[in-house]
């Protein structure tokens, strides 16, 4: 299966996962929003060119807006977390050349610990960016810090049992001829 | 010019980045004002049909409960049928015609339409739900929307076919309210933190409110006639600072499980409005 192929089927998957099973989940407290959906920007391969990677993250996001009749709301923190993935690789890859030779980030193309922080971070923009959307409208301070504590913690355990259960094979590409 | 050429293509990426921020924010105060937003009515066509398609699953996990609150509404609709009530020496036909205007001059003021809910969220702060009846099939914006325990919301968005209900439990909105018992006018508003209870505020302390009073809507919306339920009182929360209630309501509407909603249209909506805008305007 081609890369072009998967990632669209991911697409796919991603948004009805989050809209027709996470959103479905009855609220367990007004700070707990399973958000999952932006792993699949997490995951882009690592040669996406900069523009399209914003542009991938704009339209995924505002994808998932239009079931949830928020246009706007997911998609500027999409965006943003597609701007800064770049920087981040940058900053948190293993060794020099490793995103020639791994096609995208995973545990095993960036080791854990780079990958957790990696993942850890854009999570937090995410939904820091989100919440304070929702801030502007209505809300206290608390609600803020509360909502964005709250929501990380179970994004993080979301990603991690999704990174369990579909444990991605990356292959070691040799191109150093 | 030749450097500002220089400078949009070195910052190229951050600018485009600037550029969708901008456009998505700009859609979500613009829609968070007057609930229109680019491609809303395409998109809304599309992703009805997605959900359409998830809703006929769903459905028949919930056929069991929809049968249940159809027979309860029926029943209670039979009691309020004209021919209930008979004196031994009145008026012996009851003439049903289809004109908008019964044999004492009453004009039709509302008209009700059923509709399918194709999607719906509760989880959110701002919720929604989709219902599959759209333009061509008569609904248009502000419509009240009702299910057969209560109200649901208000029509805030349509397409051609499907249009979005800004449910109850949503951080906009608010309902004119009245207590049944007593007739004191209020608004239901929901705080955001379960959907399990919404909160009318602003009810005199001079007003004698009990658990279990049930609150209707009250003759002054637009959107829904008087009378409709919304939910039963269930705490009462006293402002030692103030001289006024405040009750916390647990809707009567099941938004969990909403399957089946009737979209009701005030006929005589447009004639008010236009008379209190011109009043308006004159003042």
């Amino acid at each position: 299966m081609s890369k072009f192929v998967r990632n669209i089927i991911r697409y796919i998957l991603f948004i009805l996962v989050q809209v027709f099973v996470l959103f479905k989940v009855s609220p367990l407290h007004q700070f707990i929003v399973p958000y999952l959906y932006f792993l699949y920007i997490l995951w882009l391969p690592f040669n996406t060119p900069r523009i399209t990677l914003t542009l991938i993250g704009f339209l995924f996001g505002l994808t998932l807006d239009y079931f949830t009749k928020t246009p706007g709301l997911h998609a500027a923190p999409c965006t943003l977390i597609a701007y800064m993935r770049p920087f981040l690789v940058n900053i948190l890859i293993r060794q020099e050349g490793a995103e020639q030779n791994y096609a995208s980030p995973s545990i095993t193309s960036m080791g854990l610990a780079p990958y957790a922080t990696y993942v850890f971070i854009l999570t937090l923009i995410h939904n820091g960016y989100l919440v304070f959307l929702e801030w502007i409208d209505f809300g206290s301070f608390f609600y803020f810090v509360g909502k964005v504590l709250a929501s990380t913690g179970v994004s993080m355990l979301l990603i991690f049992v999704t990174e369990i259960l579909f444990f991605r094979k990356e292959k070691f590409r040799t191109n150093t001829a | 010019m030749r450097n500002i050429f220089l400078f949009i293509r070195r910052y190229f990426n951050f600018l485009f980045f600037l550029v969708l921020q901008i456009i998505a924010l700009s859609f979500l105060f613009r829609y968070n004002k007057f609930h229109e937003a680019a491609f809303m009515g395409i998109a809304s066509e599309l992703t009805g049909r997605v959900s359409s398609k998830y809703s006929n699953v769903e459905y028949y996990f919930r056929l069991k409960k929809i049968n249940e609150s159809l027979a309860q509404q029926n029943e209670e609709l039979l009691n309020q049928l004209k021919n209930n009530f008979q004196g031994p020496d009145s008026l012996t036909a009851i003439v049903v015609d289809t004109l908008n205007k019964d044999t004492a001059g009453l004009a039709r003021r509302y008209l009700w339409r059923g509709a399918r809910v194709v999607n719906n969220s509760v989880s959110l702060q701002n919720n929604y739900i989709t219902i599959h009846r759209g333009e061509r099939q008569g609904v248009r914006k502000d419509m009240g929307v009702i299910s057969p325990q209560g109200i649901v919301g208000v029509v805030v968005n349509t397409s051609e076919n499907f249009a979005v209900v800004r449910t109850m439990l949503n951080r906009q909105s608010s309902v004119s309210s009245k207590i049944k018992k007593t007739g004191e006018i209020g608004k239901v508003f929901w705080d955001g933190r379960t959907p399990d209870y919404v909160t009318m505020e602003n009810i005199p302390k001079s007003v004698k409110v009990a658990i279990g009073d049930s609150i209707v809507t009250s003759g002054y919306s637009l959107s829904f006639p008087p009378g409709m339920m919304i939910g039963v009182i269930t705490e009462i929360v006293e402002d030692k600072t103030s001289n006024f209630y405040s009750v916390k309501l647990h809707p009567s509407t099941n938004f969990y499980s909403v399957e089946y909603v009737t979209v009701v249209d005030n006929l005589q909506k447009d004639e008010q409005k236009r008379l209190e805008e011109a009043t308006r305007m004159t003042q």
